[in-house]
């Protein structure tokens, strides 16, 4: 069997890719689910009503795609520029960490600024702390050519380690009954719900606002034409005029950044404090979202809902029905390679010989 | 020796399709034992498909391939060149940290035997060697080797796995005319013995001289099969593009102006590559051409000259003003003060290729200026009037095949071009014809600006030079091509490891004289 390269792609390849890719991963899936004993339609029509059957199921997914689409996010603009972040999840913890350090540490240090000081300071500060933890890798790999595969990835064990050593020392919560757990931040620091009674916050807004900017920056401005120049041939883009290095530790600013802020926001809308298990690897998910999406900030929002969707749904099914919510994993992973394949047979032929 | 009769090869109706594109259309053609087959056709004609399908890297749609009388299987690279067949390419496939014996050895030898057998591999390759008038030191590493020496390294590499039919792809691309005459001299020894080879080339002079029959394809069909005695280069030409063929002919300067770059004692760091100290004046109205074997510092010397390599000592200056130090802004201020650069590799250096042809259209100049650009205000694009004006460079220098939304990628080499020209030579201020002169490119960096680009595209760059020098540009040609070189120059001079040799009138040289210096000898 070999591949052998289109000379043009057509217009049904085009749709038909997609559609092949989710036929694929329900076939896939159903199979495990009959394995488990379950009938397969009942348990679909049970994940997709605990996803988004109800108000209630579809704040839950909302909530829980916010953080995802953050880091999405942070992956989609890294891999753009060829910078392979694989440390969202440190960058996360960092932001978060920061953000509570900036947050919800100052009560006892004697400064009373108004919330509408301290919280844009805190958000700042979480992008900034998750941006410098990119920064390192990201310039080392510029001038060293260091890979920055390794460094990120190996770089969110000493961050979580760093946490951890922070919420058992400077940071523990002494009223959390010996819990690992950080102090809480001010109240009048966390984010406003976006549905009364539900979980959702406004954080999902500042989540989806942060995608269209991402968006508008990459496609209609000189540094997004810099960042998918430097990324597409760096050779290409440095013989324009792109200052290619520049470019890639701006884009680890703005990944690290996004990560961070992933880490804040959820701070501040979610759990009120930092414990290490916060994130159920969130960093990593984003990396399978900003693939699913293409790279593209806007499919990133659509990716990041589908996979909390996929998740939320699982748990709600599982409970009903008795299928275990790794299903839900299975259907994440079936689904970025089906994409994956798919986006490769639309441009390749395959020869059976 | 004359060929025999006997027919190694035979292709028979080969026949590919890439969707509509038909690259291959029932070609038949017959390769002699002792015979040297010249395959002539312009890029885009055929010929990477034809050989691509011998060598089984594609599968032809029809048609078979007989190898000594037996039928090659398709689709199976292994089976080729156990029946005999060997391929030099022109980018060679050696490894710089090895030496030659091992070269050749790498890959010839089973994965699971523990040791490998060099006492009886080196006995086999000088065997090999002296057969063929290959000489060649089996310990030498290949990264000291020089290019001629490299590809002799092929040949040998093929030779030594029972190659009995050899594919030279545009082996004298890299030589210098001397060298060139060395590796004619060992086809002819090597047919004496009894190989075939077919022998892919555009130089018609070569060819005629080389090859026992020529056959020529145009646009994926075998056009015409001619012996090589008796034919002519006017013939040859016309079969290969289809029509009658003027070569453009010779225009010397007629106003050669001011100084408009200077280079002064410039050195730059890396190997072989490397400046050694070169001094350069460009002047105005003026074609400066650079003649030398590639790889003796043309790519540091166009690097230079385009703000993307840093001088590591010795000065640049344009009109008399130094550059910007850091890389980008320096390329910025290059092309802002009227610097047209057309670089060696157009699909790796010259666009992104993943990006549409209307940004690569304008990606020179964006971001040059915060305010009052007519593509982009504080940062952000204006599509509209970005698209118009590549549309305008589409127009104005013919860039056929997909709209300004196509990738860049998508586009014919010689389209690319095209593209990159129009971009580096046209200037958004002279959008209208009022202000025509006011945009003229001040100096043109042109890296092998014809290379791999079929005759009509040859032309029409070349008549841009020309004409861009009349307007009073000065122009820097960097070429591999001989010809090339005696007919654009004003003034010629030639590079060899890193040093140039002082630029004189092209009147002053001789072919010889530049064959030497290219070679590092004194004229």
């Amino acid at each position: 069997m070999r591949l052998e390269k289109r000379h043009r792609t057509s217009a049904a390849a085009y749709v038909a890719a997609p559609v092949g890719a989710v036929a694929f991963t329900l076939l896939i899936s159903a199979l495990l689910v009959l394995w488990a004993g379950a009938p397969v339609a009942q348990t679909y029509a049970l994940l997709a009503q605990g996803a988004f059957g109800s108000v209630f199921a579809l704040t839950e997914t909302l909530t829980r795609a916010t953080p995802l689409i953050l880091t999405g996010l942070a992956a989609a603009v890294a891999f753009r520029a060829r910078l392979f972040n694989i440390g969202a999840e440190g960058q996360l913890y960092a932001g978060a960490i920061v953000a509570v350090a900036v947050g919800g540490l100052h009560g006892g240090t004697g400064l009373e600024w108004s919330p509408w000081v301290l919280f844009p300071l805190m958000m700042m500060a979480a992008a900034l702390a998750g941006a410098a933890l990119l920064l390192g890798p990201a310039l080392m790999k510029a001038r060293l050519g260091v890979d920055e595969v390794v460094t990120t990835l190996l770089l969110n064990f000493v961050m979580l380690l760093l946490v951890s050593a922070l919420l058992d020392g400077p940071m523990k919560d002494p009223t959390a009954l010996g819990w690992p757990q950080s102090v809480a931040l001010q109240g009048e620091l966390e984010l406003s719900r976006l549905v009364t009674g539900s979980r959702l916050h406004t954080g999902l807004l500042i989540a989806v606002g942060l995608a269209v900017l991402l968006w508008a920056l990459l496609a209609r401005t000189v540094p997004g034409f810099d960042i998918r120049a430097a990324g597409a041939n760096p050779r290409a883009a440095a013989f324009a005029g792109v200052p290619v290095t520049r470019t890639v530790v701006l884009v680890a600013l703005l990944s690290g950044g996004l990560a961070g802020l992933a880490g804040a926001i959820e701070v501040a809308g979610r759990t009120g404090y930092v414990t290490l298990d916060m994130s159920p690897g969130y960093g990593y998910s984003g990396i399978v979202i900003a693939m699913l999406a293409g790279l593209h900030p806007l499919g990133v929002v659509a990716a990041g809902i589908f996979v909390a969707g996929v998740l939320v749904g699982a748990d709600s099914m599982s409970r009903a029905i008795g299928v275990p919510t790794y299903i839900a994993d299975v259907i994440v992973a079936a689904s970025l390679i089906a994409v994956l394949v798919a986006g490769l047979l639309a441009q390749y032929r395959v020869r059976w010989k | 020796m004359d060929p025999t009769n006997e027919t190694v090869l035979r292709l028979a109706g080969i026949t590919k399709r890439f969707g509509s594109l038909v690259a291959n259309d029932g070609i038949s053609l017959t390769l002699a034992r002792g015979e040297v087959l010249a395959l002539l056709g312009e890029n885009g004609a055929g010929k990477s498909t034809l050989m691509s399908i011998l060598f089984g890297h594609y599968v032809a749609d029809a048609g078979s391939i007989e190898v000594f009388g037996r039928a090659l299987p398709p689709g199976q690279p292994r089976a080729a060149l156990a029946a005999g067949i060997g391929m030099v390419h022109q980018h060679f496939t050696l490894a710089d940290n090895l030496s030659v014996l091992d070269n050749v050895l790498l890959g010839s030898e089973p994965l699971w035997q523990p040791f490998s057998r060099r006492a009886a591999a080196r006995t086999r390759l000088l065997e090999v060697s002296q057969r063929f008038g290959l000489p060649v030191a089996p310990d030498a590493r290949v990264g000291d080797l020089s290019v001629g020496e490299r590809q002799r390294v092929e040949i040998l590499k093929a030779l030594y796995r029972g190659a009995r039919i050899l594919i030279l792809d545009e082996p004298t691309a890299v030589l210098t005319p001397q060298e060139s005459e060395a590796l004619f001299a060992t086809l002819a020894q090597m047919v004496a013995q009894g190989l075939s080879i077919i022998f892919i080339s555009h130089k018609l002079g070569e060819v005629l001289r080389v090859s026992h029959r020529v056959a020529v394809l145009r646009q994926g069909r075998l056009v015409a099969e001619a012996p090589a005695a008796g034919a002519t280069q006017a013939q040859l030409a016309q079969w290969m593009v289809g029509r009658a063929v003027e070569r453009a002919a010779r225009r010397p300067s007629q106003r050669v102006g001011e100084p408009v770059c200077t280079l002064q004692d410039v050195h730059t760091t890396g190997g072989r590559d490397a400046l050694q100290g070169v001094r350069l004046d460009l002047r105005a109205g003026e074609i400066t051409a650079i003649a030398g074997v590639s790889g003796n510092g043309q790519v540091a010397l166009a690097e230079v000259l385009c703000g993307v390599r840093l001088p590591a000592r010795g000065s640049v200056t344009l009109q008399g003003r130094a550059l910007p130090p850091a890389v980008a802004r320096r390329v910025k201020h290059l092309v802002e003060r009227g610097v047209a650069r057309i670089p060696e590799d157009r699909h790796a250096v010259g666009v992104v290729g993943d990006l549409p042809v209307w940004e690569n259209a304008v990606s020179e100049r964006l971001g040059s200026r915060w305010f009052s650009h007519p593509w982009f205000t504080a940062g952000w694009v204006r599509r509209r009037s970005a698209r118009q004006y590549a549309r305008h460079v589409a127009e104005t220098f013919d860039v056929r095949g997909g709209g300004p939304d196509a990738p860049a990628r998508a586009l014919s080499g010689g389209n690319m071009q095209k593209l990159i020209l129009g971009r580096a030579l046209l200037h958004p201020g002279a959008q209208d014809a009022a202000a025509k002169n006011a945009g003229a490119p001040l100096l043109i960096v042109a890296h092998q600006p014809t290379w791999g680009l079929d005759i009509g595209a040859v032309t029409f760059v070349q008549e841009r030079l020309i004409a861009a020098r009349d307007a009073g540009a000065a122009v820097l040609l960097i070429s591999d091509d001989l010809d090339e070189v005696l007919q654009m120059g004003d003034r010629v001079a030639v590079m060899h490891a890193g040093h140039l040799g002082e630029a004189r009138p092209a009147e002053e040289w001789t072919r010889e004289a530049i064959g030497l210096a290219m070679a590092g000898g004194t004229a």
